[in-house]
């Protein structure tokens, strides 16, 4: 076995990197896979909470680096699917207590024994980021559809390039169809064709992400959720399944249609 | 836009239109490192030198950053006054 392994990053904070990263891992076990999830950012430990298994943390990714446990300790098993692991950031740390070569190091120990290595990046293009996109094989720029996020994205994809890690593929995060409707929001059209860069997904903005977060289950091990259908597509598609992109209308009733229709 | 909205002749803001318009913008400049004054600075200087050995016709200068699939590009259409007509 040998690991594709996949940094999800944004530039900007709060575009939802730990989220995507939390369902597309969860969702690649759910289909068999062999999946080890990484919080790359140090100091701000979140995908511990995302994933729901903050309570099992004794060891973390700077005591593997620092040689204070073995990699085999630090990694935490989610109960809830087969073969998917966590490896926690360090919470009482910074961004320094880790260098590029210790991240290929500890992710080359992975590569043989899993399907993918998903890595959460920190936002921001600093240290952290590179710490994170060293290891990479390929990467995910996440964005929502706002000039902020777009506009760093952009930087990003610039990066990556210069880091010889691309093409990297975008994920388009927060869509509100109804904004798009009614031309109040850039359309993933919009996005692709400012940024140029492939697009491996939509993701609707959702409440459910919200609740399941709460919970500390992410929304793609649920049925019934627009935004956990969009995360299992995006994983079908890194294992090499061509899925059609969700349009976001298909279950509307004739009802709901006119409602909106009068309504808006 | 809804039946209701279209009725009253109320109309979106189109507000996502205006974002893409702004980014493709703030892109050409981010991604070349030039802010659009120093690109004035630049659009004056290139004017100097050219009129140094052909006279420019000032109001058809047109020098613009496009892009294209990520690759940036100067454009600059300068016309040329004809001396002998």
């Amino acid at each position: 076995m040998s690991a594709t392994v996949i940094t999800i990053t944004s530039g900007k904070g709060g575009v939802g990197k730990t989220t995507t990263t939390a369902n597309l891992s969860a969702s690649l076990a759910a289909c068999g896979k062999k999946v080890v999830a990484i919080d790359a950012d140090i100091g701000l430990r979140n995908l511990d909470v995302v994933m729901g298994l903050e309570n099992r943390i004794v060891y973390d990714l700077v005591n593997v680096v620092e040689g204070t446990c073995r990699l085999r300790q630090a990694m935490i098993k989610d109960k809830r699917v087969d073969e998917l692991y966590l490896i926690p950031a360090a919470q009482s740390r910074d961004k320094s207590a880790l260098k590029p070569e210790d991240m290929i190091a500890v992710v080359d120990q992975l590569r043989d024994e899993f399907d993918f290595v998903i890595i959460d990046s920190p936002a921001g293009i600093e240290q952290g980021f590179k710490n994170a996109v060293a290891p990479a094989d390929r990467v995910l720029i996440v964005t929502t559809p706002e000039v902020s996020a777009v506009r760093d994205a952009d930087r990003i994809i610039g990066l990556i390039e210069a880091e010889e890690k691309g093409p990297a593929d975008l994920i388009v995060n927060r869509l509100r169809m109804d904004m798009v409707k009614r031309g109040d929001m850039l359309d993933t059209d919009d996005v692709i064709d400012i940024l140029a860069i492939n697009l491996i997904g939509i993701v609707p903005d959702d409440e459910h992400i919200i609740v399941s977060t709460n919970q500390g289950r992410p929304v793609a091990l649920e049925n019934g959720s627009l935004a956990g259908h969009a995360f299992r597509n995006i994983g079908l598609r890194l294992m090499g399944q061509n899925v059609p992109f969700l349009t976001f209308e298909q279950n509307e009733s004739f009802i709901k249609r006119l409602a909106n229709f009068l309504m808006g | 836009m809804n039946f209701f909205d279209r009725m009253l002749g109320r109309k979106g803001s189109n507000s996502g239109n205006v974002a893409k318009n702004r980014l493709q913008l703030v892109l050409v400049h981010d991604r070349v490192d030039l802010s659009p004054g120093k690109m004035d600075l630049l659009k004056d200087e290139l004017i100097q030198v050219i009129s140094k050995y052909v006279e420019i016709d000032q109001n058809g200068i047109d020098i613009a950053l496009t892009n294209s699939n990520r690759q940036s590009c100067l454009t600059a259409q300068i016309p040329v006054v004809n001396v002998r007509k």
